[in-house]
Formats: structure tokens, C-alpha cells, sequence
């Protein structure tokens, strides 16, 4: 063999397993969710509208769709999830330690969180607003009217420095009492051991249900504050990071381009919006750019829904807790919902 | 020297073991630690103890050490010791005086004492402790009125559902002159005390040790705390909105641990009580007896300081279940080092190494003052042979 035929055939080689494949940084995350053939996801214990377990140990809520969402788009397969309830405490150490693939657990992103716990937050799926259910009988009409109240709390929450720090700006003098778990505090207060239970909108209308007579009590309507909430996963694995980030902005987009799990195969098929043909994999390959495949984002609408149909059934008007979209609404229509364009 | 006589020589080997344990240890822990820090290093997450600067921001409802949500992190954490050492300290005192008391009931010969302490014994011994602690927590709150009903002491302390509410001093000055007059009391006493059981001993003379200690110990300590709780202002705890305000709250959270502690340890230490009587032999009690001496001085001179030989290693180790066991307060927020630090702060800054290590450095020392403390109480009545 001649030198130059050397030359050309390590060429030809290299050509060749350079065109074979596309090149992807490696995802040890995705390749084990792949070979373990299920999505591990860490959840709530227990609050309804969110992550909830029925009395057959099946799971339904806002957050818990999140996690079908994200199977199907990897998996293919909705119900290949594994769910892992956390407390409170539970959820970051659960989350860095790497035995769950995604926290989707309603937790409030802060700086303090992404810049020391080693997490980063992935997108908005639901804009919380803290603030306090009272009995009717107090007689309250929003949080100053606490003034002397007890408080009970969750203990390592936002909501429990959230509080402290609202009432101390207005010379309010609150007493709040920290509870290890969100269960025990809502019990502790359905007791009678406090005035006042504090946690976001969404969760006391959640956690409502469970007091012995929801009727007695009342969930003051002003905010004092804004907490958004959305998927959470470790830092690195960069791959699966991104995965995480749009499977959540394919379901925004899908609600913002009208692609809903009835209408899913009829809009792959004869859409001309190249957005919709993008979003479902008719055209643009865009999930095999993340290494999964082209009907990622079909597969999550047509076995989960859009964002709005999931809101909807699990704290909307189509549920026990009857929530406003308000905020969670579309910014096209009047809430802060925003998704990046699939281009 | 013959180098093998010296590898087959018996100390040089002890030796050579000791140290290869201690080299391998601390290698060990370097190697755990460091390997910790570097994947934590690679994952992003915060180490290190500079946290306990940072502002703490969470407010805690029952505070003995002058504590507000502006301070940093490392006061939050010496709340939550105070806050532990107290409910232990009390639980350990009450639960030795009920425990003493249900020991001796369940020997007694009266056939409904010796039962119903018998019952109790055998109730709570076989009783997981979280449930004593959940149980007299939701007792406490149930059975206590809301705010507006609450009960009233003499008008002055509060009682409800948010806790017991007592005034609080606007001054210390008089109460601090009366703490040092009860002190001098007490020193004063023990003085005579001892000079009273020295002369005993020389002449065989009684002291009217009785009397001249119901003057000290009673009487004067009475009367000073009578003047100085008069002699001061106090903060009287009013109904304004929701609850109390002014005064001091104990909170249903500290009573509820507290009762639980004393009410489930209180069992374990009767049983040891019961025992350590029941190792004094017969006999030693019928000779005391036959010296002359009285059944009540028979209980104090011959059967308790046998008895307490028996009975204070098994208390040490009860004492120190209190401390571990106090931390079943976090399941009902009473504000330990557990629920605090561990909870609310471990939580905020997420740095779990450090604060669990922190956590787990206050109960081994607590735990080994109490253990240095009965051990040197045991050697002190420890049997000494002639």
C-alpha cells in the first residue's frame, strides 16, 4: 500500500463516522432514564391540583402532568413515570443526589436556591402568590388585618421568610410557628393552633379540601408575593437540561398555537404553520437535535394535553379548586405566559 | 538488637496495631470528607461554614436568648440548643420525680396502687414515643379554649390554645437582689449542713438541721421572692385582635414535648427504681432494724444509697434518651435544634454536611456532659471497700 492510498482511506474513515451519526454531547441522564425505560420524578406528598395520589396510587396534578409531558417526550409513553413524593426537606437532597431526573414539586425559584444548592430552574409552570387562609369567623380582609395573629408555616419554605419579612417591614407583630411539613401545618391550624395557615393560592386551594370543614374558611385574594414555580433539575448534563426546558416551553407553545391532544393528528398532518410542523415533528427535526425523537412534542400533547388543557382539568375551572387562569394565562391574552418560538 | 525479637516483641507489636487503627482512620475521614467536598465542588453546591453569617430571616415563636429574624444563622442555631437543653433539662427533673414515684408506688402493699402503677408502667413502655408526642399535642390544643375563652390565672397569666401566657418583668433589678439573698440562703445552709454532720460525727449530737432548713430554704427565699415580685412593674399580657400581647408565651408546642418526655420516660425510670430497691437484700433492712433505726431512716441511710448504686447507670442512660429523644419535637415544631437548624435553616442554605454535623456535635456534647456529670455522681456513692 502506498502512502497516498493510506491517506485516503483514514480520510474516507474519518468522513464517514463523522456523516454517520450527528454528533451530541453526551447525557448520562437521558441515556439512563432510556436504559432504566422510566422518567424518575420527584413530586409533592400530597396536594390536590398538583401532585395527588388517588386511592388506586395513581397520580394527577399540574406538576405531576409535567412529569407525563416529559415522558412521553422521551420515553414515548406517558405513564412510563416513577414518582418519588418529597417533603419540603426532602426535595433539594433527593434532586442533588441524582435519585430523581426532574424535580416538579411546585417550588419557588429563587436566587439563593440556583446560586448555592446547585440547581437550576428550568422554566415557569405555574406563577404562585403567596398568601393566607383565615376562618370567616376572624374576620379578615386581607393580611394586614393579621396584626396579632399566629401563623403557621412550612419550615424551609419561601413562604416561611416570605412572611417573616412582610410582616416585620409593617410593624406587625405575628407569631409563626414552623412546621416540618405542609401536612402538619394545615392540620395544626385546622386545630386551632393558629389563625392563619400561609402557602401560595394555588396550594391552600389545594389544601383546602382537606380541612374538616372547607366551608368555615376563607382564602384572602391579595397576594403578598410572587413566587413562580417550575421544573428543577441538578447542574451539568446540559443535554438533558435542555429536554427539561422545552418539553415545559412545548407545552406553552402548543396552547399559544392552538395544537390541543384532540386536535394533534389532524394539525401534524395539514398544519401550514411551519411552527406547528416544527412542534410536532413533521418538519425541522428538532427533537433528534436533542437526541430523542421527532415526535417528542406530539406524543406529550397527544397523551397529556397543552398547558391550558392541563390547567384546566387539574386546578381550573375543571377542578375542585376552580382557579382563574389569571397570571397563568397567555401574555396574548392577558397573563404573563411566555414561550421562545420553535425555530 | 535482633531485629526479629524485636518484631516478635510483644509491645513493640500493641504498638505498631494501635497506631496502623489510627492512621487508618484518619485516613479514612480525609479521604471521605475530601472526596465529599470535591463532588459537592463539582456539582455547584455551597460549602463551607460562612453561612452562619448570613442573615437568618426566620422568625421563631419561643426565644430565650433575645433572638430576632435580623440576626444571622449562627444565633438561629444557638436558639435551637437553648431551646433543647430546656425542654431536656425540665423533662429530666420531672420525669426522675414521677418516676421515683411510680417506682415506689409499684412496690407498695396496698393491691390498687401497686396496679394502677403496674398499668402505667406496662402502657407507656410499650408505646412508640411519637405517638405520646402527637397525642398530648393535639390533646393540649383540643382541650384548651381559643383565645377570646381563655382561662384566666388571678388575671394576670392567660391560658389557651396559642399557650400560657405570663407577664414578663419591666425590671430586673429587684428580682435580681432576690435571687442573691436565695442564693446566700442556700450557701448558707449547706454550710451549716456540713458543720452540723462534722459535729455529729465528733460528739454524737443532733442539729436541729429540720428547722433551721425550713427558715433557709422556705421561709426566707419565700418572703424575698413575695417583696420582689411586688416591689416590680410587670408587663400583664392584654387580649388585643387575635391573642395576648405583652407577657411571655410558653408555647402549647414546648408543654406538649415536655409532657410527653416526662409522662413516657417517667416509666422507664420506675422500673429501674422498683429494681434498684429490690437489689437491697431483706436482710440489710432487718439489720437496720435491729440497730433501732426507724423505717424512715431505714429508707435513707440503708435501702436509697444501696439502692442508687444500682439504679444510676441505667438512670444515665435514660437521661440521655431525653436529650435524644427531645428531638421528636420537630414532628410538632417546637423550635429545637432539630426543627431550626436542621429544618428551617438546612433548607435555606442547603448545606447539609455542615449543618447535620453542627446538629450532631450538640447532642455529643450535651450527651457527654450528662454522662461525665452521673458518672462522677456514681463514683462518688460508689461502694467504698475497706
Amino acid at each position: 500500500m502506498t502512502i497516498r492510498t493510506s491517506v485516503a482511506a483514514a480520510l474516507l474513515v474519518a468522513g464517514a463516522s463523522l456523516a454517520q451519526a450527528q454528533q451530541l454531547a453526551p447525557s448520562p441522564t437521558l441515556d439512563a432514564v432510556k436504559a432504566r425505560g422510566n422518567l424518575e420524578c420527584g413530586v409533592h406528598l400530597g396536594l390536590p391540583g398538583f401532585s395527588f395520589a388517588n386511592d388506586k396510587g395513581e397520580w394527577s396534578g399540574l406538576d405531576v402532568d409535567y412529569c407525563k409531558a416529559l415522558a412521553a417526550a422521551v420515553l414515548g409513553d406517558a405513564n412510563k413515570v416513577k414518582y418519588t413524593p418529597t417533603s419540603v426537606q426532602q426535595r433539594w437532597p433527593i434532586l442533588q443526589s441524582g435519585q430523581v431526573d426532574v424535580l416538579s414539586r411546585n417550588s419557588t425559584i429563587t436566587f439563593s436556591r440556583n446560586a448555592t444548592l446547585g440547581l437550576n430552574f428550568q422554566g415557569i409552570n405555574f406563577y404562585e402568590g403567596q398568601t393566607f387562609i383565615v376562618r370567616k369567623s376572624a374576620n379578615v380582609k386581607d393580611a394586614e388585618g393579621l396584626d396579632g395573629a399566629s401563623v403557621c408555616v412550612a419550615a424551609g419554605s419561601t413562604e416561611e421568610k416570605n412572611a417573616a419579612d412582610w410582616f416585620r417591614e409593617r410593624n406587625l407583630k405575628v407569631t409563626i410557628t414552623n412546621f416540618q411539613k405542609n401536612d402538619d401545618a394545615i392540620a395544626a391550624y385546622d386545630a386551632g393552633r393558629c389563625d392563619a395557615y400561609t402557602a401560595g393560592v394555588g396550594a391552600l386551594a389545594g389544601q383546602r379540601i382537606k380541612l374538616k370543614n372547607p366551608d368555615e374558611h376563607m382564602i384572602l385574594t391579595k397576594p403578598i408575593s410572587n413566587d413562580p414555580q417550575g421544573p428543577v433539575t441538578r447542574w451539568g448534563d446540559e443535554r438533558w437540561q435542555l429536554i427539561v426546558r422545552w418539553v415545559l416551553n412545548g407545552t406553552i407553545a402548543a396552547e399559544m398555537l392552538g395544537v390541543t391532544s384532540k386536535n394533534v393528528d389532524e394539525m401534524k398532518a395539514n398544519s401550514k404553520n411551519s411552527e406547528v410542523r416544527r412542534l410536532l415533528g413533521a418538519e425541522g427535526g428538532f427533537g433528534e437535535m436533542m437526541g430523542l425523537s421527532n415526535d417528542w412534542m406530539y406524543n406529550a400533547i397527544k397523551q397529556v394535553g397543552n398547558y391550558g388543557e392541563s390547567y384546566e382539568r387539574n386546578v381550573g375551572m375543571g377542578s375542585p379548586l376552580k382557579l382563574e387562569r389569571g397570571q397563568n394565562q397567555l401574555w396574548t391574552k392577558g397573563g404573563v405566559l411566555f414561550t421562545p418560538p420553535f425555530q | 538488637m535482633n531485629l526479629l525479637a524485636f518484631i516478635n516483641d510483644k509491645r513493640v507489636r500493641d504498638w505498631f496495631y494501635q497506631i496502623a487503627v489510627v492512621v487508618l482512620l484518619v485516613g479514612l475521614t480525609v479521604f471521605f470528607v475530601r472526596n465529599a467536598s470535591e463532588n459537592m465542588l463539582k456539582a455547584g453546591i455551597a460549602s463551607g461554614f460562612g453561612f452562619l453569617w448570613r442573615t437568618s430571616g426566620i422568625e421563631v415563636p419561643f426565644v430565650l436568648t433575645g433572638y430576632t429574624q435580623a440576626d444571622n444563622i449562627l444565633a438561629l442555631f444557638w436558639v435551637g440548643v437553648a431551646n433543647t437543653m430546656l425542654v431536656t433539662v425540665i423533662a429530666i427533673v420531672l420525669a426522675t420525680l414521677l418516676g421515683f414515684v411510680v417506682g415506689i408506688a409499684r412496690l407498695s402493699s396496698i393491691w390498687l396502687v401497686s396496679a394502677i402503677a403496674g398499668a402505667y408502667i406496662e402502657f407507656v413502655r410499650n408505646i412508640p414515643l411519637l405517638f405520646f408526642v402527637l397525642f398530648w399535642y393535639f390533646g393540649v390544643i383540643a382541650a384548651l379554649p381559643a383565645p377570646r375563652q381563655s382561662l384566666s390565672v388571678f388575671g394576670v397569666a392567660f391560658l389557651n390554645n396559642r399557650g400560657l401566657t405570663i407577664p414578663l418583668p419591666d425590671g430586673m433589678e429587684n428580682l435580681r437582689i432576690a435571687g442573691w439573698i436565695i442564693l446566700a440562703c442556700v450557701l448558707a445552709y449547706a454550710a451549716f449542713h456540713l458543720w452540723a454532720r462534722k459535729r455529729q460525727e465528733r460528739t454524737g449530737l443532733h442539729a436541729p438541721t429540720l428547722r433551721v432548713g425550713l427558715v433557709l430554704l422556705l421561709a426566707i427565699p419565700l418572703l424575698t421572692l413575695a417583696w420582689a415580685v411586688l416591689a416590680t412593674r410587670w408587663d400583664v399580657p392584654a387580649l388585643r385582635g387575635f391573642n395576648y400581647r405583652g407577657g411571655f408565651v410558653v408555647i402549647p408546642e414546648f408543654v406538649a414535648l415536655l409532657a410527653a418526655l416526662v409522662t413516657y420516660t417517667a416509666g422507664f425510670i420506675a422500673e429501674i427504681v422498683r429494681g434498684g430497691i429490690q437489689s437491697v437484700s431483706h436482710g440489710q433492712i432487718e439489720a437496720g432494724s435491729a440497730l433501732g433505726l426507724r423505717s424512715g431512716q431505714v429508707l435513707r441511710l440503708v435501702t436509697i444509697p444501696q439502692a442508687l448504686r444500682v439504679m444510676i447507670p441505667p438512670l444515665t442512660n435514660q437521661y440521655l434518651n431525653v436529650l435524644k429523644n427531645s428531638s421528636f419535637g420537630a414532628a410538632i415544631a417546637y423550635p429545637d435544634v432539630v426543627s431550626l437548624f436542621m429544618g428551617s435553616a438546612l433548607n435555606n442554605t442547603g448545606q447539609a454536611i455542615e449543618i447535620i454535623a453542627m446538629t450532631l456535635a450538640v447532642y455529643l456534647v450535651i450527651g457527654l456532659a450528662v454522662s461525665a456529670l452521673m458518672n462522677w455522681y456514681n463514683a462518688r456513692i460508689a461502694l467504698v471497700t475497706r
